[in-house]
């Protein structure tokens, strides 16, 4: 029985008004959707709107249009009673392991705090279950009478993970989860991911704009630029056969670890730097820097299509 | 280089735990306390106050003199045994009349905390935690409230109810909370983006909860400072309108017109003007040195 | 040969806590020769980037003090430690530029670019202010701005994160240094952008042949860019050598570590990610023996006894591991590590 995605969306929309009659176009019509079980990477540059599509998503924001269907039920018309069941099963990993921890709160009560919102356990079980989950990510239960302030930039991510963990969701939204951290503690963070899935069928959507990260931790990955979905792919598809001159690039800028490969690799820099998603270019956003522009691509959007099964991209070229 | 014996090269068992904190836990409170201990100034201007309270508490209950009951054969007398700080031209006994004071400016000190911490607070929280429109039309009253003359408003009062403490605080009750709900706003405008709130909203969590585990207990310092500076602020404006004749109505002794009245004999008995004067200038002194040692010690970005 | 730019002996750094003392440099020591792009990599709180802050004597003291013994001799005649603050001046900006991380907030924002550029040529050498802004210009070309003559009357505000960077390194260069300290040049970037500077970067060098030390967690950049590698952990230079030798001949367990947990876009996504267990040791109480004894899968009872001396692997490559001496066992590095090159 083809299982139906466990999220699913649809022409999502999220503009900002910022005043003088200008409007940020955060998140402009994005589609895709993400099969229950599986990593679904959204990888793009700062500015791109990806961190806005997550929070839009778990609705932190509220949507300007489009839709968000979870388990098929439309979150955004979610009242209530539902609105809470919706919490219960989809929650969020942070970027900034310094600012997603109350400095005031004991590691223990963070990480409780769900539980205790949600009235899942109280008292010694509610205890127990913390400590469960501090073992579970890797710590101890000797950390919980500590502060944030007291840990690594790792070990806080970590705790960030415990406590969306805590009230046992299908799905969970990672915002760049590891980019503020150093590469072998992003291993140990992606790895703890990894695990975290496999022990409870969890679903994620991870946002991050190392595309080397990504392809690690995704079955499949959707580019963004400028509020857009460019490319969606399978993360080896992507990686072996990348469509879209803009994830041509991405996939070309990053500098391998490697001095031998490096010198010998062709490499695309792009020119120019990133428009303002205020003032975006007419027609295709990435054509300002395309090395393959055409008029075409000022005049109008390429329609974002399927060029080969589950391999879908926008772009005139194809 | 010295031998080494060759069983130390054996592969061990991994015994320690990378993970392990080796700094003692120290809470936000504790640290803050060890900053403001070592603030020498600042815990000079602390134990200042607290000898300054407790004093001015116990100092008239033992007398057997009180602010009001005139010896008009004992006036004018010098500091002595009898009259620690000598008595006026009334022969009212100026040692309890300054610390009637004290306990005055003390009160009026109190009460400017308490209304900082209900209104100030409250409005300036509420104004931000709801944003959008309600803060838009709380910002332009206050802005509005801001305009108005504080002395203006309290010579208005002391026309209509008469001079007094309550026309006093009233007066201070009206505006004198704007600054801390600045204050407050601008704070918990920053922390309601911050991404600790982000997750206790994904969470579930009820505004009342947000408000009173991940808003309150950040905002705490920055309220306690600004408490400690509008304190003395708020003492100065008492003394300055009993200065100047509009505050506190005799026989009640408040400092400032202490030293109103010892500044029209300063060249007879100096000692009217210098009592008085000292106190005074040491309670604000106190309370600016406390309150500077407050903001290095709860400030959180010096925090490290 | 000639004299090093930069000879660094035994630096030790510390921090004066309330807690006691943070030791953050504990004892590093590297030359760097003329023309040559050393590039020193590490997690944070290695002490990699107050070793760089340290050469300009831009780490505020107190907190921080140079100990006892610390030695930078640069071009073979200046000892920096000694130098006074005054003297320091001199040495900021003509004979040792500095690019930062940020480049939002290492530029004054009330200041034109071309201003700014031209503060440090009219501080350190005898010209005029329209020479200088000429010069400002010359370098604005040098960095691929467009438009360098409208550029100059531009503010920083006006500019993108990239472009900024750009000007940092105008400024860096301003006065043709000997010593090019770039300390995180692309980390706030994005990475499209970050392949531009280090193109920029490495054009710079080859043109100018200044002699660069890059502080960075990237070894992508530093595969891109660097000839020699120091890799640090905390506060000590734990292996250093050329960079073929780092990346393909590696003797430590931890850049072992570091360079494992580097995911590749050509490996298996199946397989787990390398990474390191634990954390870094807190330096307010750096462990007996050696600091990474604690997290090392090779640990032996003489690492946690003793530090390690630094093994010469060959000329120029030399390794602070037990495992380097004669008696410890033969651990040979882990599959994926080594053999790149060749194979």
């Amino acid at each position: 029985m083809a299982d139906r995605p466990i999220l699913e969306v649809q022409n999502l929309q999220k503009h900002f008004n910022l005043g003088n009659n200008k409007i940020l176009k955060a998140v402009d019509g994005l589609n895709f959707s993400i099969n229950r079980g599986e990593t679904f990477g959204l990888v793009g540059e700062s500015g791109c709107g990806k961190s806005t599509a997550g929070r839009t998503i778990i609705r932190l924001y509220e949507a300007t249009g489009g839709k968000v269907l979870f388990n098929g039920e439309d979150i955004h018309a979610m009242q209530g009673k539902d609105r809470q069941k919706l919490t219960r099963n989809m929650q969020m990993v942070f970027q900034d392991p310094y600012a997603s921890l109350n400095p005031r709160m004991t590691v223990g009560k963070i990480i409780a705090e769900g539980i205790e919102i949600n009235g899942l356990y109280s008292g010694k079980q509610k205890k127990e279950r913390v400590n469960q989950l501090l073992r579970d990510v890797g710590l101890n239960e000797e950390h919980a009478g500590r502060f944030p302030h007291e840990f690594s930039g790792g070990q806080r991510q970590r705790i960030g993970i415990a406590r969306a963990l805590a009230i046992e969701p299908q799905f969970i939204i990672a915002d760049e989860p590891i980019s503020a951290l150093d590469v072998s503690v992003q291993a140990q963070v992606v790895n703890l991911f990894k695990k975290l899935q496999k022990e409870h069928g969890l679903t994620y959507l991870f946002i991050a704009h190392d595309l080397a990260m990504v392809k690690h931790i995704s079955d499949r990955i959707g580019v963004m630029y400028l509020g857009k979905l460019v490319e969606v792919a399978t993360s080896d598809k992507l990686n072996a056969k990348p469509l879209h001159p803009y994830t041509q690039s991405l996939l070309s800028a990053i500098p391998l670890p490697d001095p031998e490969a490096q010198k010998q690799r062709q490499r695309i820099i792009l020119q120019g730097e990133i428009p303002s998603p205020v003032n975006p270019p007419s027609g295709c956003p990435f054509r300002t820097r395309c090395p393959h522009a055409m008029p075409e691509c000022a005049a109008t959007m390429p329609p974002f299509k399927e060029v080969e099964p589950g391999h879908f991209a926008a772009c005139h070229l194809l | 280089m010295e031998p080494i014996a060759k069983d130390k090269f054996k592969p061990v068992e991994k015994t320690t735990n990378a993970d392990v904190i080796v700094r003692p836990s120290q809470t936000y409170w504790q640290d803050a306390w060890r900053r403001l201990k070592k603030n020498k100034l600042a815990m000079a201007g602390l134990v200042v106050l607290i000898v300054l309270t407790v004093v001015a508490i116990v100092a008239p209950m033992f007398s057997s003199y009180d602010y009001k009951t005139q010896f008009l054969k004992d006036g004018n007398l010098k500091p002595s045994a009898a009259h620690f700080f000598g008595t006026d031209q009334f022969g009212r006994d100026l040692w309890v009349r300054v610390w009637w004071g004290v306990r005055i400016s003390l009160f009026i000190g109190i009460m400017a905390a308490s209304i900082d911490l209900v209104v100030g607070v409250l409005y300036g929280g509420i104004s931000a935690y709801v944003g959008g429109r309600v803060d838009t039309i709380m910002q332009r009253i206050l802005e509005i409230v801001y305009a108005i003359p504080l002395l203006l408003l309290a010579i208005l009062f002391i026309v209509f109810m008469g001079p007094g403490i309550t026309s006093i605080i009233i007066a201070y009750a009206i505006s004198g909370w704007v600054t801390m709900a600045r204050l407050v706003r601008g704070q918990v405008l920053l922390l309601k983006e911050q991404e600790f709130v982000l997750a206790a909203r994904t969470l579930g969590a009820k505004p009342w909860r947000i408000i009173a585990q991940h808003l309150i207990p950040n905002v705490i310092g920055l309220i306690i400072v600004q408490i400690t500076f509008a304190v003395p602020t708020a003492i100065f404006f008492e003394s300055f309108l009993s200065f100047i004749g509009v505050g506190i109505r005799p026989p009640m002794a408040s400092l400032g017109k202490l030293i109103s009245e010892g500044a029209g004999v300063m060249r007879y008995q100096p000692h009217l003007l210098m009592f008085p004067t000292i106190i005074f200038s040491l309670i604000l002194l106190s309370f600016n040195l406390l309150g500077d040692g407050l903001r290095d010690a709860l400030d959180p970005k010096m925090r490290k | 040969m000639a004299k090093p730019v930069l000879e660094v002996k035994d630096l030790r750094v510390s921090f004066k806590m309330y807690a006691g003392e943070v030791q953050a440099v504990r004892g590093v020591s590297f030359n760097l020769n003329k023309g040559e792009v050393l590039a020193i990599v590490g997690e944070s709180g290695c002490g990699k980037s107050v070793t760089a802050q340290t050469l300009m004597r831009l780490v505020p003291t107190p907190p921080s003090y140079i100990k006892e013994g610390s030695s930078i001799l640069f071009d073979g005649k200046l000892e920096i430690t000694e130098l006074t603050e005054k003297k320091m001046e001199q040495v900021r900006g003509a004979e040792i530029g500095m690019i930062f991380q940020d480049p939002m907030t290492s530029l004054n924002p009330t200041m034109t670019i071309g201003a700014q550029i031209s503060e440090g040529i009219l501080k350190h050498q005898k010209v005029g202010k329209t020479e200088a802004m000429k010069r400002a210009t010359e370098l604005l070309t040098l960095v691929g701005m467009s438009n360098p003559e409208e550029r100059v009357h531009q503010y920083p505000h006006e500019l993108s994160g990239g472009m900024r960077q750009r000007v940092m390194i105008a400024i860096a260069l301003a006065c043709n240094p000997k010593l090019l300290i770039a300390d995180e040049p692309t980390t706030a970037l994005d990475v499209t952008i970050q392949a531009q500077i280090v193109d920029l970067l490495r054009d710079i060098q080859k043109k100018t042949d200044t002699s660069i030390i890059i502080i960075t967690h990237d070894l992508g950049v530093v595969a891109e860019i660097a000839h020699r590698v120091l890799v640090m952990y905390a506060g000590k230079v734990v292996e250093q050598g050329p960079l073929n030798d780092i990346f393909y001949n590696p003797r430590h367990p931890y850049t072992w570590g570091l360079l494992r947990s580097v995911p590749r876009l050509d490996s298996d996504n199946s397989k787990e990610l390398e990474s390191i267990p634990g954390s870094p040791p807190d330096l307010y109480a750096p462990p007996v023996g050696c600091a990474f004894a604690a997290r090392c899968p090779y640990a032996m009872e003489i690492c946690k006894e003793k530090d390690p001396a630094h093994f010469d692997v060959s000329d120029n490559h030399s390794s602070a591991c037990w495992l380097m001496h004669p008696d410890a066992p033969k651990v040979e590095p882990p599959v994926g590590i080594g053999g790149h090159a060749h194979g």
